[in-house]
């Protein structure tokens, strides 16, 4: 009873009874939280999941991304392809040189896309350094279909990986095949398909945009492309040289981004040619019927 | 056996090299370019195992072209000839049986070469050969594998750039190496003068392909000459004393 007493050992088989209920507590909210219940809003949080209905959540939520990024048409002719793309008003201080939005990923290849630009910026250095390293392994520039594939193989993976997203963008790529000189237009999009097309648009109305091309484009070449891929885009954006950025590719010279001034001088002659239909649509004046 | 040099003269940069593909005792063709143009206004003279010295100079060219992808400008001749020294030093140093890691260069795999080519470091990333299809190289420092970029900027003018096999880089007026630097470097020494005309360096390029003919023992039978100015990089002239026979026609 006196002297030193030894301290009493803690009582080992309540704490391990506490550590017990503890954990099954901690493990059952897990669980609860990963639970899939029928809920929808399960389904997107992950995108390697697939909803029960078969939705890739996170890949239609990234098409979103893009429908809201702003406008993009390409137009394939029989010897230019013409790219164009709505320039959203720059902010005062910007210096707008910065903001190319026609890039150049080969000397015969160009892009342009929809949505979100810092994505777009990977994906184009991923596929300029692919260009070159093409050039680099097997002595021949690449086609336009292989480096689409090859974009669009990037895009896919992102959508089959786990803790990633999707890029949130789709891509024109245009450009002349090296070895028959054939221009092709091709569109990828965040799932990672891709196709050819002979006329497309991307980003804000699109639909509108492709509703136009659909009714009115024909084969055309040289300057008759630039028209057409810039009455595509007034459908959608305000008129201007302002508001497009349009660039033509061309086997021989390559990538062209047009000045302002062309445009504007392009979209006077589209407004005078529209003003001169809807004249000689309009009906007869009373005047003459006596 | 493989003879470049090269000089800087007025308003331009001047690059000559032997043009025999040589194996041991056998000539393989005498018509052989060992002068890459890198880009509008740079080339890249190299010299050395002709394996390792076309893929150490495609590597070297395609990655300039991505440079000039990448920034909308092309590089300057100081930075490419960094660019490719540091790539020669990184190579020389790389332990190929263990690869390490190397932070820059990730996912892409470089076999070293073992090339001495004159060319800058580049710290840009870059297109890796990848490593389907690159040469085996047989070891780390070649038989001396060395090059010379000669270049032209609009601010600064003509540059020429010395590189060798071990990565020394140096920027000089007139360079040369091979066993025919013996007998170019002292033409050159005698005869040189800052600001040359281009018929001038011609002629002294001509004094050194003499020289490189009399003296050398195996000398190269043709050579090439390549001029950067500020029109750009081209072929200037060949110096042939032997024609490759001609494509039998049909």
């Amino acid at each position: 009873m006196y002297g030193p007493t030894k301290p009493n050992r803690p009582n080992f088989l309540a704490i391990f009874f506490l550590q017990q209920t503890l954990l099954t507590f901690l493990l059952e909210r897990t669980a609860r939280f990963y639970r899939r219940s029928n809920s929808m809003a399960r389904y997107d949080r992950a995108i390697t999941v697939f909803s029960p209905d078969g939705h890739l959540f996170q890949v239609e939520y990234a098409l979103e991304a893009v429908r809201k990024g702003n406008a993009a048409v390409g137009v394939r002719g029989t010897d230019a392809i013409v790219l164009g793309v709505e320039k959203k008003s720059t902010p005062k201080l910007q210096d707008s040189r910065s903001v190319r939005k026609i890039v150049s990923l080969d000397t015969h290849i160009a892009l342009a896309c929809a949505g979100l630009k810092a994505d777009a910026r990977v994906l184009i250095n991923r596929a300029r350094i692919e260009c070159q390293s093409h050039r680099l392994t097997v002595e021949d520039p690449v086609t336009v279909e292989y480096i689409t594939r090859y974009i669009a193989g990037l895009q896919q993976k992102y959508t089959q990986s786990g803790g990633v997203r999707p890029f949130g963008l789709s891509a024109l790529i245009v450009g002349f095949d090296p070895d028959t000189g054939v221009p092709a237009l091709y569109q990828t999009d965040p799932s990672g398909t891709f196709s050819a097309w002979k006329a497309n648009a991307t980003g804000r109305n699109s639909n509108s945009m492709r509703e136009f091309l659909e009714k009115n484009y024909k084969e055309t070449s040289g300057q008759e492309t630039v028209k057409l891929a810039i009455r595509a885009l007034l459908e959608v954006v305000e008129s201007g040289g302002k508001n497009i950025e349009i660039a033509v590719m061309t086997k021989e010279q390559g990538l062209r981004q047009l000045e302002e001034a062309e445009i504007d001088a392009i979209v006077a002659e589209i407004e005078a040619e529209k003003a001169a239909a809807e004249a000689a649509k309009k009906p007869p004046s009373k005047d003459s019927q006596v | 056996m493989e003879c470049v040099f090269g000089l800087v003269g007025d308003g331009f940069a001047l690059v000559a090299a032997d043009s025999s593909a040589v194996n041991s005792i056998l000539v393989h063709k005498s018509n052989e370019d060992k002068i890459m143009i890198l880009d509008s206004h740079k080339l890249l003279g190299a010299s050395g195992e002709a394996g390792d010295r076309v893929q150490f100079t495609e590597y070297i060219q395609k990655n300039v072209h991505l440079y000039e992808f990448r920034n909308g400008i092309p590089l300057s001749t100081a930075a490419a000839a960094n660019f490719t020294r540091g790539e020669l030093a990184q190579a020389l140093r790389k332990d190929m049986d263990n690869h390490l890691e190397r932070s820059e260069l990730k996912s892409l795999d470089l076999t070293p070469i073992s090339v001495g080519i004159i060319t800058s470091k580049f710290v840009v990333t870059t297109i890796l050969a990848p490593s389907v299809g690159t040469a085996q190289p047989k070891g780390c420092i070649g038989n001396g594998r060395d090059s010379s970029i000669a270049g032209y900027d609009k601010d600064i003018g003509p540059s020429l750039y010395y590189i060798d096999y071990i990565a020394t880089l140096h920027k000089v007026d007139k360079g040369a190496f091979g066993y025919g630097s013996f007998f170019s470097l002292s033409m050159m020494d005698r005869h040189y003068h800052s600001g040359m005309s281009l018929k001038e360096a011609v002629d002294l390029v001509d004094k050194c392909i003499v020289e490189i003919r009399t003296r050398l023992v195996v000398s190269p039978p043709n050579f090439v000459i390549k001029i950067v100015d500020k029109d750009g990089a081209k072929e200037y002239a060949w110096r042939e004393t032997i024609k490759d026979a001609e494509e039998p026609t049909a």
